[in-house]
């Protein structure tokens, strides 16, 4: 199972939840894909995308420099 | 079958393609199919080199406005029609070009960025496309 990583730090709308939704496209089940960002608005949206896509949400981890981490497994 | 999003592209303006392609892709990440359907003044940004040349809807000020935005668009980062076409499409997004536009305006296939296109179609296209659809747009 791999653990891939999303670097969106300094993206904004829609590019966070495109490239999360192309990095879970690539996934294979089970792996696990870490988003990393800064777009607050995405940090609200990508757990929606990911419950629509009937995908299992980890853990949503704040940074003290604003930077997000949402862990999906796929 | 996934839910789906349609939307109808008639305008050619700067600003409302943005609009069209930030739904269209934000539709795709979150699980849905979404086509676009672009009709008149929307269809002249499938052109070769048409995409970035609407004018802004509002306060386009001879072409004024629309540089002050695109530079501050360009400050947040915000990207390129160019790039979130080519996100569209590889999402599995469908850009569908409205035939009688071209007839009306005499434009070819071989003006168009053909490689953006997978359907030429009419309002049957459309009607076929939006009666499945949750979600449909006229922009």
């Amino acid at each position: 199972m791999a653990h891939i990583v999303v670097d969106v730090k300094g993206e904004t709308c829609p590019i966070p939840l495109i490239e999360t939704r192309k990095a879970l496209r690539k996934a294979a089940e089970g792996d696990v894909v870490e988003v990393v960002g800064t777009h607050q608005a995405s940090k609200r949206e990508i757990p929606m995308a990911v419950k629509n896509l009937g995908l299992q949400l980890l853990d949503i981890t704040d940074a003290d420099d604003g930077t997000w981490r949402i862990r999906i497994r796929k | 079958m996934a839910d789906k999003a349609t939307i109808v592209v008639h305008s050619g303006d700067y600003d409302k393609i943005y609009s069209a392609l930030i739904i269209g892709t934000g539709a795709l990440a979150m699980g849905m199919e979404a086509s676009l359907y672009f009709t008149f003044w929307g269809l002249q940004r499938l052109k070769k080199n048409g995409l970035e040349r609407g004018p802004l809807s509002k306060m386009h000020m001879l072409g004024l406005g629309k540089w002050m935005i695109r530079r501050r668009m360009q400050k947040a980062n915000v990207a390129k029609l160019e790039t979130l076409m080519r996100e569209f499409r590889d999402l599995g997004g469908k850009v569908i070009a409205c035939e009688m536009t071209m007839e009306i305006m005499g434009v070819g296939k071989e003006d168009l960025r053909e490689d953006w296109i997978d359907e030429y179609g009419a309002v049957g296209a459309y009607v076929q496309e939006a009666k499945d659809s949750k979600i449909t747009l006229f922009i």
